[in-house]
Parts: C-alpha cells; sequence; structure tokens
C-alpha cells in the first residue's frame, strides 16, 4: 500500500462495517474529467437500510462520487473511473455491465426538481412502463407517492401536469418517481437545495422513512442536514497541493462520531465551522 | 407673531420637500407620451396591409364562395360558373406530399442536430445548408425537381409538385424542430436517463413529447408556406382542369390554387377573374386556418 492510500484509509481505521451490511462497496482510485484528476483514493462503503451522508466544501468531489455510483457520469464524454463499484458481487464497472441496466437499480434524486412534462401520475408510472411493470400500475403509484409523503396532497388531482406543483411537491414527486420502480439504492444529490426550510423538513423526515426500505447515500452541503439524518457521514476535501483540484476522502465513520471527535484535524476544522 | 413664525418654518418644510408631482406638458413625460403614439401609429400601419388585402379579397371574392365555386371543374372560356374544385384538392394533394416527405425527414434530422451529435462536422454542415435552404428562392427549387424528375418521367405531375414543395418545407421543420427539442431542459433527460432510459428512449419518452407542440408548430408554418408557393409548381406540376384521377392521376399535370390564380387573373374573362379572386380567398383561408392550427397546437399541454 503506498503512502497516499495510507493517509486516506488510516483515520477511517477507527470505523469498520460489516461487509455483510454494504450494499455498494466503492473503491474509487482515480476519477478524471478529461486531463482533469477530479477525485483519488476514497474508499466509501454504502451501507444497507442506512443514510450515508457526503459532506465537503464545493469542488470536493462529493457529487462526482455520487453521480459515479450509477454511472450517471458515463453521459459525460470525457469521464474516466478507475477503481471499482461492487454491488450484489458485481463490479458495476467491469465491461460486461450496461450502465442503463444499473440505473435501474440504483435510483437518482436530483439537486433541481425535475419532474417530467406530463400528469402526476405518468411521471410516477414512468419508470415502471420503462420496466414492462405487469402488474397493477394504480396500485404502485399510488404506494410510491404515499411513500413520498404526497399522496394526500395529490390523490384528487393525479392528472395534473407534474409541473404544476409547488417546488417541494416537485421533489417529493421526483422521489415517489425515484422509489416508484422500488431500487434498492437511493442516490440523492443535494436533493434540498432548491428547496424553503419546510418543505427540506418533510424531505428530511421522508429520508428516515425511505431507509426502513432503501439505502440512501446522500450529498448535502448543509452540515445540520447531515447531523439530522445521515447515520455514517463520509467528509470529502479538496487537495490543491499538485496545482489541481482533486477531491478525496478524509474522514468516515457514524456521524455522531464525525461530528463529535473527528479524527483528521480537517474534519475538525470542517465541522466547527472553520472554513467552509 | 407666533403665527408668521410657524408659518415660515411651513414654507421652508415645503420647500425642503422632494418635489414628486409631474406635469403633463414637462418635456420628459412629453417626449414619452410621443414615442408611445409613434409606436402605437406604426403598429396600426404594420397591420394595414394585411387587413386590407383580407378586406379586398372578401370584397371581390366572398361572393362566389358556394358549394359549387368550391366543387366544379373551372370554366372554359366562355362558360357562365364553374369553379375550383380540381384546385383545392390538387393544392391539397402536393401538400400532402410534401409535408409527407419533409415531416419525417425534417423531425428525424432536428433530432440528429438537437440530441445525438449536435457539434459534428455534419450537423454544422447540415444546420448550415438547411439555414441557407430556408433562403432559397422558390423557383429554383421548381428548376430543380424540373430537371431531375420531370425530364425523366417525361411528364408533369403531382409527385413532381410535391417534392418540390417537400424540397421547400424541409428547411423550415428542420430548423423549428431543433429550436424546439433543444428547449427540452437538460435536467428532464438526465431524470429519464437516472432512470434507466437508453438514449432511444430519453428521446422517445420524453424529448421528442416535451417538444411536440414547438415541432407541430415549425411543421404546421411550412405547411401553410408550401399552400401558397406558385413559382415551384409552374415547372412541376403544371395545371390541368380536371381532379385528379386516382393513383395515377399523380403521374400527371395537377391544378393547383395558386397557378389558378395565375392562369384565370390573366384572362379577359369576368367569370374567370372572379374565380381566381375567391380562390385567393380560399388560399388564404387555408393558410389563416393552419397559422392558427401552430398557435393552438403549440401550447404545452402540461
Amino acid at each position: 500500500m503506498n503512502a497516499t492510500a495510507d493517509a486516506v484509509t488510516s483515520p477511517a481505521a477507527t470505523w469498520s462495517i460489516d461487509p455483510q451490511d454494504t450494499v455498494m462497496d466503492c473503491r474509487l482510485e482515480k476519477i478524471f474529467y478529461g486531463d482533469f484528476l477530479a477525485v483519488r483514493n476514497s474508499i466509501v462503503p454504502i451501507e444497507k437500510n442506512k443514510i450515508t451522508g457526503f459532506i465537503g466544501p464545493s469542488g470536493c468531489g462529493k457529487s462526482t462520487v455520487l453521480r459515479s455510483l450509477n454511472r450517471m457520469n458515463d453521459l459525460i464524454p470525457v469521464f474516466r473511473f478507475e477503481g471499482s463499484v461492487t454491488y450484489h458481487g458485481q463490479d458495476i464497472y467491469d465491461k460486461s455491465i450496461d450502465p442503463v441496466l444499473v440505473r435501474r437499480y440504483i435510483g437518482m434524486v436530483f439537486q433541481q426538481p425535475n419532474p417530467f412534462s406530463m400528469s402526476i401520475y405518468d411521471n410516477v408510472a414512468f419508470g415502471l412502463r420503462l420496466n414492462r411493470y405487469k402488474g397493477d400500475l394504480d396500485e404502485r403509484v399510488e404506494k410510491a407517492l404515499r411513500s413520498a409523503a404526497l399522496w394526500t396532497e395529490v390523490k384528487d388531482k393525479l392528472k395534473n401536469s407534474g409541473l404544476s406543483l409547488s417546488g417541494g411537491q416537485q421533489q417529493r414527486l421526483c422521489i415517489a418517481r425515484a422509489v416508484a420502480t422500488e431500487p434498492d439504492v437511493l442516490l440523492m444529490d443535494e436533493p434540498c437545495s432548491a428547496l424553503d426550510p419546510i418543505a427540506t423538513r418533510q424531505v428530511e423526515e421522508l429520508m428516515l422513512e425511505l431507509k426502513e426500505h432503501y439505502s440512501v447515500a446522500l450529498v448535502t452541503h448543509n452540515m445540520q442536514q447531515a447531523t439530522r439524518v445521515a447515520d455514517t457521514t463520509a467528509f470529502f476535501s479538496v487537495d490543491i497541493s499538485q496545482g489541481s483540484r482533486t477531491g478525496y476522502l478524509v474522514e468516515m465513520g457514524e456521524t455522531r462520531q464525525v461530528f463529535e471527535d473527528p479524527q483528521a484535524d480537517l474534519t475538525k476544522e470542517y465541522v466547527s465551522g472553520e472554513f467552509s | 407673531m407666533t403665527g408668521t413664525i410657524s408659518e415660515a418654518v411651513l414654507e421652508q418644510d415645503l420647500a425642503s420637500m422632494p418635489q414628486l408631482q409631474g406635469s403633463m406638458f414637462e418635456g420628459r413625460g412629453l417626449r414619452s407620451r410621443l414615442y408611445t403614439g409613434i409606436t402605437w401609429l406604426l403598429a396600426i400601419l404594420a397591420s394595414l396591409p394585411l387587413f386590407s388585402v383580407l378586406y379586398m379579397l372578401i370584397a371581390k371574392g366572398g361572393a362566389r364562395i358556394n358549394w359549387e365555386t368550391l366543387t366544379a371543374l373551372p370554366p372554359s372560356a366562355f362558360e357562365f360558373g364553374g369553379g375550383i374544385g380540381p384546385a383545392i384538392v390538387g393544392t391539397a394533394v402536393m401538400v400532402g406530399i410534401g409535408a409527407a416527405i419533409s415531416i419525417p425527414i425534417g423531425i428525424l434530422a432536428a433530432i440528429y442536430l438537437a440530441e445525438i451529435d449536435p457539434h459534428t462536422k455534419l450537423a454544422q454542415t447540415a444546420r448550415f445548408l438547411a439555414k441557407v435552404l430556408t433562403g432559397f428562392p422558390s423557383i429554383l427549387a421548381g428548376v430543380f425537381v424540373y430537371a431531375a424528375l420531370v425530364v425523366a418521367m417525361k411528364s408533369y405531375s403531382a409527385w413532381a409538385g410535391g417534392i418540390a414543395l417537400a424540397v421547400l418545407m424541409l428547411p423550415t421543420v428542420i430548423l423549428t424542430a431543433e429550436e424546439a427539442l433543444k428547449q427540452v431542459p437538460q435536467k428532464m433527460k438526465d431524470a429519464a436517463y437516472g432512470m434507466g432510459c437508453t438514449r432511444a428512449q430519453v428521446i422517445g419518452k420524453v424529448t421528442l413529447p416535451t417538444g411536440i407542440p414547438g415541432v407541430m408548430t415549425g411543421v404546421l408554418l411550412a405547411v401553410a408556406g408550401a399552400a401558397g408557393e406558385s413559382a415551384p409548381l409552374l415547372f412541376t406540376a403544371l395545371f390541368s382542369t380536371y381532379y385528379i384521377n386516382g393513383w395515377e392521376g399523380l403521374g400527371e399535370p395537377t391544378s393547383s390554387l395558386s397557378i389558378l390564380i395565375y392562369n384565370f387573373s390573366g384572362m379577359p374573362y369576368d367569370n374567370q377573374i372572379e374565380l381566381a379572386w375567391t380562390a385567393s380567398l380560399v388560399l388564404v383561408l387555408i393558410i389563416l386556418v393552419f397559422n392558427i392550427l401552430a398557435r393552438v397546437l403549440g401550447r404545452q399541454k402540461y
């Protein structure tokens, strides 16, 4: 093991999880956009039925890491990945894997609410129809909307446009759309950054309910949010020593430990608000 | 004494108060009103030609709008009555052929330009050529199809007319459809990719349905434009005084409203001249209907 890898893994050594509880074992060696090294040497396990929060300053690559977990980054032509992401015993970056299929099992909720320009019902049914779901569509749509805590608000206007809803409702609609197909893992990329505090609260409560059935990876800019909802927190930082801005994992552990007893100085500075 | 002092104070207060009351005849307000008036006047002036043309067409052609005129064959030299039926059908059929060719090609090309490879050399060249083609003199489309098709088939035909119209419709369809597809927000496409859509599924299930109102607008404007074309038909469909006779008839010279107007307006007979006016009114109404359709269908459903 080389020196840099050692430096990365050692702070987290105090904390470990049972491989049995890991739904995705992400070993990111290098993530490039063209020649730009965006993220290096980060080992980020995603735990089953837990919320794993990714925090860190802007440009630390936390979103890049998240988007690598369902191969969304493959849409960027210059993206290059070294390492492995093991999901149910398969490396999703293996040559035999179809990224399109990966995304059907690992759902995503984006920073900006992005419902399709179709009815509320069709938005939620989209993934089910895509997967040629043969059962009762109405039932699954209702279930998804209930689990996104949106059913009572929209049950009388399922035919209305998804875009007619408020921002917070739109984001919950997107969550309903993502969970309708019952994916294993839900990736959430700053899902509350475009929402007001009340809508944020609702989405946070929703996340806590969702982890009963799903494993959630959550990128957040808001440290309070991480303390409120994340079971495990991964702190990323930016290394500017090589003249570039490369993100890497500094420390990962139980949320309480990361915030109350951080092992690395960088984490200590960040969680105490000395820099952001 | 105290009274005068307080009055003096009051006056001083008034003097230091900001002047907020505007004056009707102050320079600034006057100029603003003048400019507003000028834009009003020019707006009215700009709509004057359209309204005068419409007025003239209704005044001169309105009287002959009836079932006979809309369905009967055109009259010969000294005949009374008659109509413009074959011309209406001919225009409809040739515009239909043009649409059937240009709409699928145009939309598929637009998908390529907007979604598949927007920045390749091929895309840039195609986009540039489409832009050049929008300003293409329509008579050249006629000459081109004449040389390529009419000469080879040894006959003027509805096919040739339809193809010439397709050449003229194509760039409008491509460019407006591309613009409409580019308006679909990237975040919606990301959502579709995130759900596990292939690129074809993203285009088919999200991009096209979301952009279709804009695409329809482009298509209908192209149709409206083609319906009024005369120059390209002069070299390709020529004219006929009979209805198109089945599939075979598509290979023979075909009547159209615009050519009928051209032919009849130059004749020395009142009956034909009246029919030319009526045909003009019908043509304008057809174009108006397509423009209104374009507006109605161009609205977002969701």
